[in-house]
């Protein structure tokens, strides 16, 4: 139940981009329309299910202060702690490269719509975003890294795509003032957008 | 040849014509997320110019011997380390800073400013050029941050630096600069602005 609370409290409470500002290179660079904003939200999702709960693990067994003591009592007073940054984005790498080389083999399909966006995703801030807020905020288990991770990549997904489909209606059907036109305009969409989500703030589950 | 371009050139341009974040969209993550008071934004901003300034210099070092396919692990494995350094000293010298900036210091590792400068600029540049690049678009960079800092603060919480400067004339804090989606108008207002000057930007 506990997890269940913190899957939808990610999603819309706690969104990556409207609360967090996570991601938002690739989230204004990518969301000129809905297909390709899609795919780019489905891959960060992906991406942040499977490196969030490594990362735990890591986190958990290696990195913590006295997170060794399994190793024997001389290692109880390790504290690796300082690691934690080179040790988190070497993860995240690491797992584009595997994954993009997994679906590569196994999925040509998949590949050919989602290919282009996994390299994009090792310097995609959400991600390592997700791992950084898993470290400071001492999850339970592996299980609430999982929902986390899945709810952070939906509230992302769910932001892009409704972006992109205001986009495309603006580009094609207002009459912007020229200097806002493009990255202005998605600016203050986004600002007004992350107001109403807002909203959600007082609910608790 | 790159020599060509003058070093005034590439340290100035970022200020203004090619400002990484309103011009080159780059780094809006953590630009939006430290500036509701200056203090913060201003340290991110250093610490921004000094990782991207050695990161500009070690990769222009290595930009011969770095293989081509897994350069962009060996640009983050560069910056990771640079950015540790700074985390590390920001915990022992500027400890309740860094407890603001809280997980934005170690985001600056995917902050797309240093990633585009790398590729863009570092890659095919001399060691002493990629320094200057890099200083420019730290400022460039801080400089916005600052702005949008200071509007936030001053009409958020009435102060400057922490210093009451509005509330003694019986300002009522306008909460909404606090939170993050004013940061986002700010940003626009300054593209607004921006823009409206140099016509060539406008799309």
């Amino acid at each position: 139940m506990e997890n269940l609370n913190l899957f939808i409290r990610s999603i819309f409470v706690d969104n990556m981009i409207f609360a967090y500002f996570l991601g938002m290179c690739s989230f204004l660079a990518v969301s000129k329309n809905v297909k390709t904003a899609l795919g780019l939200g489905v891959a960060v999702t992906f991406m942040l299910v499977i490196t969030l709960p490594i990362n735990y693990l890591l986190e958990t067994w290696v990195l913590k202060p006295g997170a060794l003591a399994w190793l024997g009592e001389e290692y109880a007073s390790v504290d690796l702690s300082f690691l934690s940054l080179i040790m988190f984005i070497a993860v995240i790498a690491s797992m584009t490269q595997l994954v993009e080389m997994a679906v590569e083999k196994y999925s040509p399909s998949l590949y050919a719509s989602l290919g282009i966006f996994l390299p994009l995703i090792a310097v995609n801030c959400a991600i390592l975003g997700g791992s950084l807020f898993m470290q400071q905020r001492d999850f339970g288990s592996v299980w609430t890294a999982v929902c986390a991770g899945g709810g952070w990549g939906l509230g992302w997904l769910l932001a892009i795509v409704a972006i992109a489909a205001i986009r495309e209606r603006v580009a094609s059907y207002s009459n912007v003032p020229k200097p806002l036109r493009g990255v202005g305009i998605t600016f203050i969409i986004t600002a007004l957008m992350g107001i109403a989500f807002m909203s959600f703030l007082g609910i608790k589950l | 040849m790159a020599e060509k371009i003058s070093y005034k050139t590439i340290l100035f341009n970022p200020l203004s014509k090619d400002n990484p974040v309103i011009t080159q969209i780059l780094g809006i993550c953590s630009a939006l997320a430290v500036t509701a008071k200056l203090e913060p934004a201003l340290v991110m901003g250093l610490s921004v110019i000094a990782v991207l300034a050695f990161a500009n210099v070690i990769i222009s070092l290595l930009r011969n011997t770095i293989p081509t396919n897994i350069r962009i692990i060996v640009q983050l494995v560069v910056v990771a380390g640079l950015v540790v350094i700074v985390n590390q000293l920001l915990l022992a010298y500027a400890y309740d800073v860094s407890k603001q900036l809280s997980v934005f210091i170690g985001l600056i590792i995917t902050n797309c400013i240093l990633m585009g400068r790398l590729e863009a600029f570092a890659m095919s540049n001399r060691p002493w050029p990629s320094f200057l690049d890099g200083i420019g678009n730290g400022l460039g960079y801080t400089i916005i941050l600052v702005i949008v800092a200071f509007f936030r603060e001053l009409l958020g919480s009435g102060t400057l630096f922490g210093y009451d400067v509005l509330q003694r004339f019986g300002y009522t804090n306008n909460g909404l600069m606090i939170l993050p989606p004013m940061a986002l108008i700010v940003v626009a207002c300054i593209i607004w602005v921006h823009r409206s000057f140099n016509k060539d930007l406008q799309e």
